[in-house]
């Protein structure tokens, strides 16, 4: 009897990349929840726009490369670039900002460089600093939190608005931006740390929670819950995620420890803005992360203490983006300087 | 924005320097570029370069005067050596030269062999055995498939033959499942 | 059972073991077929030199082939009958390929061969007189690597600890699990005769934690033998365990060193099987003709181990076994991860036979498209030589195969673990090979041109002196003709200047006054 030749090793594998894109899509699904609580629907349309454009982008590349489209769009990596991209930006961004930004990083930061594996820089990061570069008001106009904000009562577009805002780019007659938006938490702390305030007067104002900017703190609270899922999955590995919040903390506590007054305490750097987004979805984008466990500590603390540093003293009021984009950067040198010792071989 | 651009620049900089580093810290002295490269080369001795050997074709590429690719015994793997010792690009076997062929080794069939000795004064590595009228054969372990005694012979009686596969030298086969990121 | 601090080796996976089904009965036996097919080949080293030839009646167990090289094992019949063809045929072997074997026509008298005689007390032998018993009696690792066992005795002195290695990780295979339970005093006799031979103070056997009932049939042994050298430890089972290195690492945290052997730093590590045939071999002065074999999968109606004829055809191991299910679609010699598929089942089971599966399409792998690597670093997480899988395989695709020694590939235990680990489906462990058997070869091939460059060298050397001796002797002659030729001349000036002296002085004479000279 003849029997068919086949591949060792015989057990069938538990992973695939598109199960690994997937599990990351189910993870971010309780910070999307908290996102459209505290900050209405808006991100679900950008979400919906950026994945459209980032697929058919990526479709219409992978056809210009004579590349087998199925395996490719299964795998599910595009929608994670683009769901990650949509979590940057603010609720209301017009479509055709959304989508040039969701094109760049499928374009220019995945399929020029050969697509999923070879792209040194994370594509949603390059995205999104293209668009913060182009149009850096639209990016840092963020509507007012909906829950609870005391005095000052939020005015808040209903979900048909924000769609026709997604669309047109146009608010509904009788609205102005004033009434509708203010700053981050960051970038609030950051102008009135300027004007000499300290961080005790900045956090009692309305924009801010316990710990964190209001309503931001729970998405983040969130996010880090579907970081934790993804690491009981093991779908990421534990290095990145705890180096980079102990990069962003460690510095941040000694500055608060040395000067209360103009610097914030560590846990406002976590749960405010992306910390734990970057951490858990963003900096353990695989392909443009280090490898090595080793490495992956020095890459991780490298981008929380970048971020500490942008936050503290940079030009943007978070620095997420730029962190990663210049850590990834330097990931070849780490790699080459990380490797770990094989078996049996001296130090 | 200016600074931003220098600061990225710098630091793109800062690691291209360490890498750079690394390699020049690491890097092995050798031997003088010439016999690199004829250690890359086969040592078939064919001639196929249209050089009188590899040593010669050796100092021709040292000199410049002859492409990486021409050597067919040695084939891709050659070629791509030679390439990576001399920092080029490597590029397909010059198509002058011959072709890529399986190894092989010289047979003679010895009731015809007349005993002439004229595929003895052929062969560049002393890999026949035989005296003058006397019946000669091959030493096949030392025997590297150059050719040369083939014409030479007046009896017609030499025949090159492929090695033949066994378990010791069986080659596991390079995977060749399609990566799904290849052509349709 | 003694628990001492046990370490952990970097990575690896916890399988699914899948031998349940095969544990339930006893180790059967099953008759001997009408043809045993033994290849020369059967172990790691050069193969066999036959010392029978066909029409030749052979008994059962007398040596058909002896080893060629210091690392080499005998052959043996495997039942009586008569030798009908020495010739190629296909042998159990990823490359499919056939190799020179012995053909036997068996008689079915399965008449003994008694050349070795049974000894009951072996206290009075040496190391060397027990190693040439081994060696004798073909013995080789039967784990699956199937190398000679006298060869591994010869190795080192002042050793610190036996390892008898029951830590069988694969999935499928039992054989050894079965073994444990039923002969498990055959496997401490070997122990002590390894014990003896290298004069080894203290012997572990190391069996995994999801094997209850072979580790109490060991530990009732271990009692009963009394004998305070042997020590039996339970290890947790995790892929690959059974791994020599990995054992070592985990029993006494040590490594052993890239290149070297355990011997280097004082461990021996033997397969329980061949300690069994160690024991076989030199009690009962019983060569190595059979083997126990698991014969399992979801394409065999009785999954079981089988104690079989070395040379039996497959087929006929699995008509043993009930036969072929519906299901049946491939074929694996050894276990999921390290075994290999086998395209026909008239191959023979060999001395390095430790399972044969026969698998449905569902229990193994799908074909599935290769994605691009996603430098997810699983691969490193799960690789238990702690290498970067993903550099490994970076140059390996693209064939640059010189740098893969400074990533350490020929570390890389082929375990399969990356390969299982990796979401994109890269047949990593394959391009290992490739990689390996590729460098190999042009290590080979480096050798060869060194000698052919050598011996051009030489012949050209010696064609120049030729050369310049003819040269030179062509030379010598010139220069003796010039040389005569200048005496001639020299002789000629005297006679020249003579004569010169002789007119001069007749002119003088004729012009001077006269009677000066007389
Ligand atoms: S073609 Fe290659 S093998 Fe032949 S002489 Fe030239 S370098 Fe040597
Ligand atoms: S025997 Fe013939 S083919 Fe072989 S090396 Fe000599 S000349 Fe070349
Ligand atoms: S597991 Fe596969 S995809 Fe991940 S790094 Fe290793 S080779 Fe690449
Ligand atoms: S096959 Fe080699 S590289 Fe892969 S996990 Fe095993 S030892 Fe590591």
């Amino acid at each position: 009897m003849r029997f068919e030749l086949t591949r060792p090793p015989h057990l069938r594998p538990a992973r695939s990349v598109t199960r690994v894109m997937g599990e990351v899509l189910l993870a971010l699904v309780p910070a999307t929840i908290a996102w459209v609580w505290f900050f209405g629907p808006g991100i679900l349309y950008n979400m919906a726009v950026a994945t459209l454009v980032a697929v058919a982008c990526e479709a219409g590349a992978l056809r210009l490369r004579d590349r087998a489209l199925h395996p490719h769009l299964a795998d599910l990596s595009a929608v994670v670039t683009a769901v990650l991209l949509a979590f940057c930006l603010p609720p209301l961004t017009p479509w055709w900002i959304t989508a040039t930004g969701a094109a760049f990083a499928i374009l220019f930061a995945k399929q020029l460089y050969g697509g999923l594996g070879y792209n040194p820089f994370n594509p949603a990061m390059a995205g999104y600093v293209v668009l913060l570069i182009s149009f850096p008001e639209q990016l840092t106009r963020w509507p007012w939190p909906q829950a609870g904000l005391g005095e000052i009562t939020p005015v808040a577009l209903g979900a048909w608005e924000t769609l026709r805002f997604t669309l047109t780019g146009a608010l509904p007659a009788g609205v102005s931006w004033d009434a509708l938006s203010g700053a981050t938490p960051l970038d609030d702390l950051r102008t009135r740390l300027s004007l000499a305030a300290t961080v005790e007067q900045v956090r009692a104002g309305p924009l801010y929670g316990l710990v964190g900017g209001r309503g931001w703190e729970w998405i983040a609270l969130w996010t880090g819950v579907g970081g934790l899922y993804l690491l009981w999955r093991r779908v990421i590995r534990w290095q990145i995620p705890l180096a980079v919040i102990a990069g962003l903390c460690l510095p941040a506590t000694l500055a608060w420890l040395l000067a209360p007054a103009t610097f914030p305490p560590p846990t406002f750097h976590l749960f405010s803005g992306a910390a734990l987004l970057c951490a858990f979805f963003i900096a353990t984008d695989p392909v443009s992360a280090a490898t090595s466990p080793a490495g992956r500590l020095v890459y991780g603390f490298g981008i929380g203490a970048l971020i500490f540093i942008i936050r503290s003293w940079g030009g943007y009021p978070d620095g997420v983006a730029f962190a990663v984009l210049l850590l990834n950067m330097a990931v070849p040198a780490i790699d080459h300087f990380t490797r770990p010792r094989t078996y049996g071989h001296a130090g | 924005m200016i600074a931003a651009v220098a600061v990225i620049a710098g630091i793109a900089l800062l690691f291209g320097l360490a890498l750079g580093f690394a390699a020049v810290r690491f890097r092995t002295e050798g031997d003088p570029v010439v016999d690199r490269i004829d250690a890359l080369l086969p040592q078939t001795q064919c001639g196929q370069c249209s050089f009188a050997g590899c040593r010669p074709y050796a100092e021709a590429i040292a000199a410049g005067t002859a492409d990486i690719n021409r050597c067919p015994p040695g084939g891709e793997a050659t070629i791509r050596a030679l390439a990576d010792l001399l920092e080029r690009d490597p590029k397909p076997l010059d198509p002058e030269s011959g072709e890529i062929k399986p190894r092989t080794v010289a047979v003679i069939d010895e009731p015809l062999c007349i005993g002439c000795t004229l595929c003895i004064q052929a062969c560049p590595v002393d890999a026949i055995l035989g005296a003058g009228k006397q019946m000669h054969t091959v030493i096949a372990s030392e025997c590297t498939g150059c050719e040369l005694c083939v014409a030479p012979c007046p009896v017609d009686c030499i025949a090159m033959v492929e090695e033949p596969v066994t378990l010791k030298t069986w080659k596991w086969p390079r995977p060749a499942e399609p990566l799904a990121a290849e052509r349709r | 059972m003694k628990q001492p601090g046990l370490w952990r080796f970097h990575g690896g996976l916890k399988l699914d073991a899948r031998t349940a089904r095969a544990t339930g009965d006893q180790i059967g036996t099953i008759p001997v077929p009408p043809q045993l097919v033994l290849p020369l080949s059967q172990h790691v080293g050069q193969p066999a030199e036959p010392i029978v030839v066909p029409g030749e009646r052979v008994l059962c167990g007398q040596p058909i082939a002896r080893p060629s090289g210091y690392v080499g094992a005998k052959v043996h019949a495997s039942s009586s009958g008569t030798v009908v063809e020495i010739a190629n045929h296909p042998v159990p072997h990823p490359s499919g390929l056939a190799a020179p074997c012995i053909v036997i026509e068996t008689d079915g008298l399965d008449e003994r061969w008694t050349g070795y005689e049974p000894l009951s007390d072996y206290a009075a032998l040496t190391g060397p007189e027990l190693r040439a018993r081994v060696r004798a009696a073909g013995v080789v690792g039967l784990g699956g690597a199937a190398f000679p066992t006298a060869v591994k005795l010869g190795a080192g002195s002042g050793l610190k600890l036996l390892i008898l290695n029951g830590a069988e990780c694969e999935p499928y295979i039992c054989c050894d699990e079965l073994l444990l339970r039923e002969r498990a005093a055959e496997v401490l006799a070997g122990a002590q005769i390894l014990l003896q031979a290298l004069a080894i103070p203290r012997c572990v056997i190391a069996i995994e934690n999801d094997k209850p009932l072979a580790l109490e049939a060991l530990e009732l042994a271990i009692a009963r033998a009394a004998d305070p050298r042997l020590e039996v430890v339970s290890v947790p089972a995790v892929y690959p365990e059974g791994g020599e290195r990995q054992l070592i690492k985990v029993l006494t945290g040590e490594e052993v060193p890239a290149r070297g052997l355990p011997p280097d730093i004082g461990y021996l590590c033997h397969n329980v099987g061949t300690a069994a045939a160690v024991a076989r071999a030199v009690l009962q002065g019983e060569p190595l003709i059979s083997r126990i074999v698991t014969v399992t999968g979801d394409g065999v109606a009785g999954p079981r181990n089988v104690d079989v004829r070395l040379g039996t055809p497959i087929s006929a191991l699995v008509q043993a076994c009930g036969g072929y299910t519906g299901e049946a679609a491939h074929l694996l010699m050894g276990g999921a991860m390290m075994g290999f598929p086998l395209a026909d089942d008239s191959l023979p089971v060999i001395k390095g036979t430790n399972c044969i599966v026969v698998a449905s399409r569902e229990e193994i792998r799908p074909r599935a498209p290769v994605m691009p690597c996603i430098r997810c670093g699983e691969c490193a997480e799960v690789c238990p030589a702690q290498l970067l899988p993903q550099q490994l395989y970076w140059h390996a695709r693209s064939d640059d195969l010189e740098p893969l020694d400074d990533y350490h590939l020929f570390d890389c235990i082929e375990c399969g673990c990356c390969d299982l680990a990796c979401p994109s489906q890269i047949p990593l462990t394959q391009y290992f090979r490739y990689a390996k058997t590729e460098l190999w070869a042009r290590q080979h091939d480096r050798v060869r041109s060194d000698l052919a460059r050598e011996r051009f060298e030489a012949r050209r050397d010696r064609l120049e002196a030729e050369q310049a001796a003819r040269k030179q002797r062509l030379e010598e002659k010139a220069r003796a003709a010039d040389e005569a030729r200048g005496d001639e001349q020299a002789r000629k000036a005297m006679i020249d200047a003579a004569l010169e002296r002789v007119q001069a002085r007749r002119d003088a004479g004729a012009s001077g006054p006269p009677g000066k000279d007389e």
